[in-house]
């Protein structure tokens, strides 16, 4: 787990490596052989010092989240958290000199025991990630990092690092005051520990005295940077985090919450003392449904899907060569761009060269971008522009191992696009569709080959929704599933894989959500409330800006294509009305148009059309909101829950990740499945009988 | 039960409570001295036969702090018999003395008293004595804290009223505080504050603008508009009143009150204890009430306070012949006018806190004094004062001339 060497200079060296896992992980088994070697260290009277490095890529990669996931009782966490302050205190508190040397990623426990260092030296490696996460899974650092961070670089920055989960580049670390210096290699950096462990340890005070080394909140003249709590910046910064936390989390999200009360309430006491409130703060978020959801899905949920859980067995790799976009709109830019940044050569095609060409603009746009945050080189742009052919030849695609379809959401136009494809590709060549709402297997229809057509579905904007959705038709092989999937891996995306149906499982979960924001609207709910209970509830936009965004248009030609495909009785009616009345009628299409549900001043905010209220008279009595927020999560986990009964989902994992990442259901939820267990299945029974129509 | 009967009636003037202020010089106990002398000298009161001085002071932290009434009582040379405390009831403070002494007298705890208050903003600055409310995370979330000018403005969005009604308002403010001052309607009761040496330091309120006009209301730029938007207590606020889209920001330096140095005190007493020394009664008690509201809208309190007092009192707000209620912000008194259907003619019919600064301890005194001595000028019968208060409070007190 860890080794043990003490060098000829008399310090001692401990490397952090896992026998068992790829990364170091703060779990029982570690601390106690972390507590042992710190004990044989400094019972070894000829120890001057302590280096902490490791063998692995990352230096430690944080807490142990299967563990976490598993532990349901606070005395549990309690108990592993003391073990963890002890060994650290006793690490600390030798009155040696300790120095970490980071030469991988010191996440979370790993920048903790970084923390509880004397001396932190990192490698000036850019893909080093620094910082503590844990608020992006519902705990918080627990390892001492709520204390040891604000004591070291001030309470704001501590306070915004670990409230928002903000991971820094050694270079903003050592800016931060998080290290105190760079290497350009590991050799240097330990030569400049055991230098400076060797200074320490000789250091002597004014009266020539031995002078042990201890952090720098034990000197009796310790001031917190910045001021501590009980001054006039710190009461600012706590009272605007406080309501900026509120502000992102509607009080969804309680760990922001804990972060802070463990700064106010710890930085006011004495080292240990404000490290058992930071415990007893952590064994609340441990233990607490919201993490576990978050854990349970954002981690070890994502993780499997991004490994290929849904993967075939017994396929080989399915490596795209060369891909082949048809249609250069929105997605189609978005798509090249993606697979260029991931190095697959891509023909990006479209009916006339300037179209093709613009598309291809949009990758040069983003990557601009990139530049000017200095996140990418000129050259890597000029080089990832080069794997973009721009073209109007449907020939082109000859070539294409993979051949991806986003022209408009007509069936005609797929038929057509789809056979000029095969005419011309070779006939292992898998082509698909990334529609959003028809079904595959009535597009493969128009394919010759119809087990190598498949749906993969992209979210918009491309270049930033992490999230793919596979469609496998009634005739698509498991070669064509394989494809799809090593390809989505390729280009660091998470795929989930979901049967055919209509809408799949995203596009038919995300509609129920508009649908029941217009329901709402129509049963006479003020528009703000029904927005301000979207976003309440979690979803990052309410229902009807959503529509706005989807457009209206687009929403009406989706239901009457579903009325003429399986009749009226399948779609909602209020959403048809609405729609109708909108496009037809009011000739309200949405953002795109300069007005829908919201109006969208050319300068300033959007806002709600005034004489929404003509058409939708407010009822006199307005419904609570918390009612209004239930209708709106319930019905897309009522729907979710259609979609594992019809075999639409093959798991409840991929009905869990595809939500949270593909359109933003709450992650607090765990999901729009897990909903169900986190408000406990009475409660939904109550809140969805309304849906049962 | 023996009546709680009002005497006589003091305050300072207030000066800018800033460090260019006329009266930043002058201590918070020089203030209250001041005003506990005067009551004294001009009443003939023997001191020792008071039996406290209460006084309201918000921030009581630094030369605010350890208790200084009693201090203050010590300060201006009362009888070392007399004792003192300090009470905190935020903006509402001065006038909660008044009720506190007044409540204590007819219990018979008391039989003779000065209420009063005293803040000088500009050395002991407001939030400088800490607390939890809007800094201890798990506190702030849990009384959904946003600051106070916040609440203004969503009283403001959920009423509909416009920067022009809350500006036009703030103008009248200063024009009738102009008037009062050209016709020296607080004469009787106004304090000029003097240096040791009896210098003077300011001998007329400080931020009355007789210049003030619309249009220049109009440029001033919103203050709240930041914390709301930047800082998330907009969303705060909506996510309590969902049914609001955006907050509209109308409250300015202008048309909220101003931060002012000054103090306050009131000889309440029974009629026995005041006739033995002398003196003649100008008012009695005649109600009093305390409510409180939801902590976000916060500023609603005067309402639901006004009503209970006048429910006690067994009288309609059409009996009331003069009303002063506190000018925090312009939005506060539209809302009180709008709800509790009070004509503006009857309303701070002198101005109020926006011309003339709210030295938040202190205010709840002087405007139960401004009120009664309006209504011997005008020779009414009859006074309601009412001030919304921090976490949704609201006091509310009726008098009557007698």
């Amino acid at each position: 787990m860890i080794q043990y060497e003490k060098t000829t200079e008399n310090i001692a060296i401990l490397t952090l490596d896992n026998p068992k896992l790829a990364t170091n992980v703060v779990n029982d088994e570690f601390l106690t052989a972390l507590d042992s070697h710190v004990k044989r260290a400094w019972t070894d009277s000829s120890v001057m010092g302590l280096i902490i490095r490791s063998a692995k890529n990352d230096f430690l990669a944080g807490g142990d989240l299967e563990a976490l996931l598993k532990v349901t009782q606070m005395q549990d966490v309690l108990t592993l958290v003391r073990k963890l302050h002890a060994t650290f205190l006793a690490l600390e508190n030798a009155g040696k000199p300790v120095v970490a040397a980071i030469a991988g990623a010191a996440l979370g426990g790993g920048l903790e025991l970084a923390l509880a260092c004397h001396r932190r030296l990192c490698l000036k490696t850019e893909k080093i990630q620094i910082g503590l996460p844990e608020v992006t899974l519902g705990l918080l650092p627990g390892g001492g990092g709520t204390q040891r961070l604000p004591r070291l670089i001030g309470i704001q920055p501590a306070v915004e690092m670990m409230t928002t989960g903000q991971k820094v580049n050694p270079e903003k670390a050592l800016k931060m005051g998080l290290v105190h210096e760079l290497f350009e290699n590991a050799d240097h950096m330990v030569a400049a520990a055991k230098k400076w462990i060797g200074e320490a340890a000789a250091a002597k005070d004014k009266d020539g005295k031995p002078q042990p080394v201890q952090q720098p909140w034990l000197d009796k003249k310790f001031k917190i940077p910045g001021g501590g709590v009980q001054s006039p910046g710190a009461y600012q910064v706590f009272a605007a985090s406080n309501a900026m936390a509120a502000e992102k989390t509607f009080n969804n999200y309680p760990a922001p919450r804990a972060i802070l009360s463990c700064v106010y309430e710890g930085l006011q006491l004495p080292f240990e003392a404000a490290l058992e409130v930071e415990a007893e703060y952590f064994a609340q978020m441990v233990v607490h449904p919201v993490a576990k959801n978050m854990i349970r899905t954002l981690f070890f949920g994502v993780n499997e899907a991004n490994k290929g859980g849904a993967r075939p067995k017994g396929v080989a790799a399915q490596p795209t060569q060369k891909l082949g976009v048809l249609g250069a709109g929105m997605m189609g830019s978005g798509i090249a761009y993606v697979a260029a940044k991931a190095g697959i050569p891509v023909v990006l095609k479209d009916v006339s060269l300037a179209a093709a060409e613009k598309g291809k603009s949009y990758s040069a746009k983003i990557s601009d971008g990139l530049i000017e945050k200095k996140r990418l080189t000129v050259e890597q742009k000029e080089k990832l522009l080069q794997f973009i052919t721009a073209t109007d030849d449907a020939k082109a695609v000859a070539e294409c191992d993979l051949i991806i379809e986003t022209v408009i959401e007509d069936r005609k136009i797929k038929a057509q696009v789809t056979r000029e494809s095969e005419a011309v590709c070779a006939a292992s060549a898998i082509v698909a569709s990334n529609t959003s709402t028809l079904p595959i297997t009535g597009l493969a229809e128009a394919s010759k080959r119809p087990e190598n057509f498949i749906g993969i579905h992209f979210f918009s904007p491309v270049d930033k929704m992490p999230l793919v959705e596979i469609i496998v038709g009634k005739k698509t092989s498991d070669t064509a599933i394989a494809k799809a999937l090593d390809f989505v891996r390729a280009i660091k995306k998470t795929p989930i894989v979901v049967n055919d149906g209509r809408g799949f499982y995203t596009s038919r979960v995300f509609m129920t959500y508009v649908q029941e924001g217009i329901a709402l609207l129509k049963e006479g709910v003020q528009p703000a409330l029904i927005e301000n209970a979207g976003r309440m509830a979690g979803m990052p936009v309410g229902p009807l800006a959503v529509a706005d965004e989807v457009s209206l248009d687009l929403m009406y030609h989706i239901l009457k294509q579903t009325v003429d495909d399986v009749g009226a009785k399948h779609v909602d009616q209020n959403a048809l009305q609405v729609s109708k009345l909108f496009v037809e009628e009011l000739k309200r299409l949405g953002r795109k148009s300069g007005g829908g549900f919201y109006e969208y001043p050319l300068s300033g905010k959007k806002f709600l059309w005034p004489k929404l209220k003509e058409f939708f008279n407010p009822a006199k009595i307005q419904p609570p909101v918390r009612e209004v927020e239930q209708r709106l999560l319930a019905v897309q986990a009522f729907e979710a829950k259609k979609c594992l009964d019809e075999g639409i989902l093959r798991s409840k994992t991929d009905g869990d990740v595809g939500s949270v990442m593909g359109w933003g259901f709450p992650a607090y939820t765990g999901g729009a499945l897990s909903y169900i267990d986190f408000i406990g299945e009475r409660e939904f029974a109550k809140q969805s009988e309304r849906f049962k129509k | 039960m023996q009546e709680a009967l009002i005497f006589d009636s003091v305050r300072t003037v207030r000066g800018k409570g800033k460090s260019s202020g006329a009266l930043h010089t002058a201590r918070p106990v020089w203030l209250a001295k001041t005003v506990l002398e005067a009551l004294a000298k001009r009443n003939r009161l023997d001191t020792s036969k008071i039996d406290d001085v209460i006084f309201g002071c918000v921030t009581q932290a630094a030369e605010q702090g350890q208790n200084i009434a009693k201090i203050s009582a010590l300060y201006a040379g009362y009888s070392h018999l007399v004792s003192g405390f300090t009470l905190n009831r935020f903006c509402a403070s001065g006038l909660e003395a008044i009720n506190q002494a007044a409540t204590a007298v007819m219990g018979g705890y008391y039989d003779m008293v000065v209420a009063g208050g005293v803040e000088s903003m500009s050395r002991v600055p407001m939030l400088s004595d800490g607390g939890a409310w809007s800094v201890d995370p798990d506190v702030a979330n849990k009384a959904a804290f946003v600051p106070q000018g916040i609440s203004a403005d969503l009283i403001a969005t959920l009423n509909g009223f416009s920067r022009r009604d809350v500006d036009s308002f703030a103008m009248q403010s200063h024009a009738r505080a102009t008037k009062a001052w050209e016709e020296k309607r607080f004469q009787k009761s106004i304090l000029t504050v003097t240096d040791v040496n009896g210098h003077v330091l300011l001998e007329r309120d400080e931020m009355v603008r007789p210049d003030t006009t619309l249009e220049g209301l109009a440029g001033l730029k919103p203050s709240f508009e930041d914390l709301g938007v930047k800082f998330g207590f907009d969303s705060l606020a909506i996510q309590r009143y969902p049914t609001v889209e955006k907050i509209n920001h109308v409250h300015h330096a202008g048309n909220s009150s101003g931060i002012v140095d000054g103090a306050a005190a009131v000889l309440v007493a029974s009629r026995e204890a005041g006739e033995n020394m002398g003196l003649k009664p100008r008012a009695k008690i005649r109600a009093m009430a305390l409510t409180c509201e939801e902590p976000t809208i916060m500023l609603t309190g005067p309402v639901s306070a006004s009503r209970k007092a006048l429910a006690k009192a067994k009288m309609k707000m059409s009996d009331i012949d003069l009303i002063e209620i506190n000018e925090a912000f312009a939005s506060v008194v539209l809302y009180f006018m709008q709800e509790c259907g009070a004509d503006h003619a009857k309303v701070n019919v002198n101005g109020g806190a926006i011309a003339m600064g709210h030295p938040l301890g202190a205010t709840g005194a002087m405007i139960l004094g401004t009120a009664l001595d309006e209504l011997e000028r005008r020779d009414l019968a009859t006074a309601l004062i009412t001030l919304c208060i921090g976490g949704g409070m609201g006091v509310a007190t009726i008098i009557e001339r007698v």
